[in-house]
């Protein structure tokens, strides 16, 4: 049995630094089966470089990361900082944490089919068969079966991104962490990926969402967190956060971004 | 100009031209194997790593061809061992110290192309492969490596091109390619004009049918890519 109120990510203290700025001061975070976390705040407030660390696209200085208990093993390198101290199991983390980008990040020279199916085959060992059985099934929930063969250049921002979800979601990840998914979109595409990352979060995925999209955020998540000058200013459930949050600057913030 | 002299050469030239075709094939090939392991030791981190291939083309880009030519067809023959050894039936032939110091040569060369082209390859690519848990090898391969290739193709076509020129070298050292054979029929019939002009002319043709194969490779390697940017008008 899974246990379901077990933390399936752990993300303790993590502290980061670029030059002399400290970005992160110290910031922990637990999410359970099924959590939808939005992490808010005004640009430069620390979001995104929290959530590349904890993948470790960016190596935190200092913090711990978990995933369903195991952490990723680390050690400190020359400049005080922490590097990965095991590439394999990283590797193997990180294939159960999902990451979508805010500028898609798709292969060029594979088209949507081919980047769907690279990761299942060459990182799950999945045989190409299932492998693309898997990416059309998942190609169909994001809508994009007619798009099979196109490549990147040929999509809208939309259709890239939507094509970048169901590449991250072919890996099956424990998580899926969203770093402004919409951020780099037309206006008139937003909502078409902001539909299937809802629709990912109905079904009980554990996802965590860097987002400006306020009124969104306010719908899908269960725990709000904002984050100011690389601290929490303050978290709760979005009800709260939103509408009765006790931080003055968080009032503000929402006042200026919920219309 | 005499029109009957230079049909009479055209044989000739062609048995050059196979040559000079042979030679550039073989160093664009052998170069291009040498240069991906080059690139990917020229853009790693290790100091120690990186200084191998960056001693290699401070030399191969730093001396002229010809006298890396002339160093492997008459200096090495000056070393006792290696008359004595069994690379000098190899190193004997004036065909297999072209075709070496060919490769050698434009290896320098595309190993800086394939390293530019390496590190054009926009970062957020490569996070994606290592999100996604790929290793270093799955990246190479899966990403880098085509990626780069793609990246690397307009430049390679030059140095391809660059290298079909510079093959002329071969005929100082008794090599009969095209202007190997272009000399030799000058030699004989004291028409420089015709004799140039018709190698000048198997050159041309050569370099014409190799900046449409580059093109041809060029589309077909770029499914995705729309039509060419219209920049004015």
């Amino acid at each position: 049995m899974i246990d379901k109120t077990a933390p399936l990510l752990e993300v303790t203290d993590i502290h980061k630094r670029f030059g002399g700025m400290e970005v992160l001061k110290g910031i922990s975070l637990t999410a359970k089966r099924g959590d939808v976390i939005s992490i808010l705040g005004s640009s430069g407030s620390g979001k995104s470089t929290f959530l590349r660390c904890i993948n470790y696209l960016e190596s935190p200085d200092q913090g711990r990361v978990a995933i369903a208990g195991e952490e990723i093993r680390t050690k400190s390198s020359k400049t005080g900082g922490l590097i990965p101290a095991d590439p394999k199991q990283l590797a193997r983390l990180r294939a159960r944490i999902g990451f979508v980008f805010q500028s898609f990040n798709l292969w060029p020279h594979m088209n949507v089919l081919q980047n769907v199916i690279e990761a299942p085959i060459q990182v799950a060992g999945l045989n190409k068969k299932d492998a693309i059985a898997r990416a059309e099934a998942i190609l169909e929930r994001v809508g994009l079966s007619n798009h099979i063969g196109h490549y990147p250049a040929h999509l809208s921002g939309g259709q890239q991104q939507r094509a970048a979800i169901a590449r991250t979601l072919a890996m099956e990840p424990d998580v899926i962490l969203f770093d402004e998914p919409t951020s780099a979109l037309d206006p008139e595409l937003v909502s078409e990926v902001l539909s299937v990352i809802g629709a990912l979060a109905k079904e009980g995925r554990t996802m965590l969402i860097v987002t400006h999209e306020m009124g969104f955020a306010r719908e899908v998540s269960t725990w709000t967190m904002f984050l100011h000058q690389g601290k929490v200013e303050e978290q709760g459930p979005p009800d709260k956060l939103f509408h009765n949050a006790d931080s003055e600057r968080v009032r503000q913030f929402m006042a200026s971004h919920l219309h | 100009m005499n029109g009957q002299a230079i049909l009479d050469m055209l044989p000739m030239l062609a048995q050059g031209a196979l040559l000079t075709l042979q030679l550039v094939f073989m160093s664009a090939f052998a170069g291009l194997c040498l240069a991906v392991p080059m690139a990917i030791a020229r853009v790693s981190k290790n100091p120690w790593v990186s200084v191998w291939p960056r001693l290699y083309i401070f030399f191969f880009r730093g001396t002229p061809l010809l006298v890396q030519l002339f160093l492997v067809y008459y200096g090495l023959g000056q070393f006792e061992a290696v008359r004595a050894s069994f690379v000098w039936p190899v190193l004997r032939e004036a065909y297999w110290c072209a075709a070496i110091t060919f490769s050698l040569h434009t290896a320098g060369y595309i190993t800086e192309i394939l390293r530019g082209a390496i590190q054009a390859v926009p970062v957020g690519e490569i996070e994606a492969a290592r999100a996604i848990g790929m290793n270093a090898t799955q990246i190479y391969k899966s990403i880098l490596l085509p990626r780069a290739f793609r990246i690397a193709l307009p430049a390679y076509g030059n140095e391809l091109i660059l290298m079909l020129k510079a093959s002329a070298l071969a005929s100082t050292i008794t090599l009969l390619d095209i202007t190997g054979m272009a000399r030799t029929v000058y030699a004989k019939n004291y028409l420089p004009m015709e004799s140039f002009v018709t190698a000048g002319a198997f050159y041309l043709v050569i370099t014409y049918v190799l900046t449409h194969l580059i093109r041809f490779l060029e589309k077909h390697l770029h499914p995705d890519r729309k039509e060419p940017v219209v920049i004015i008008g």
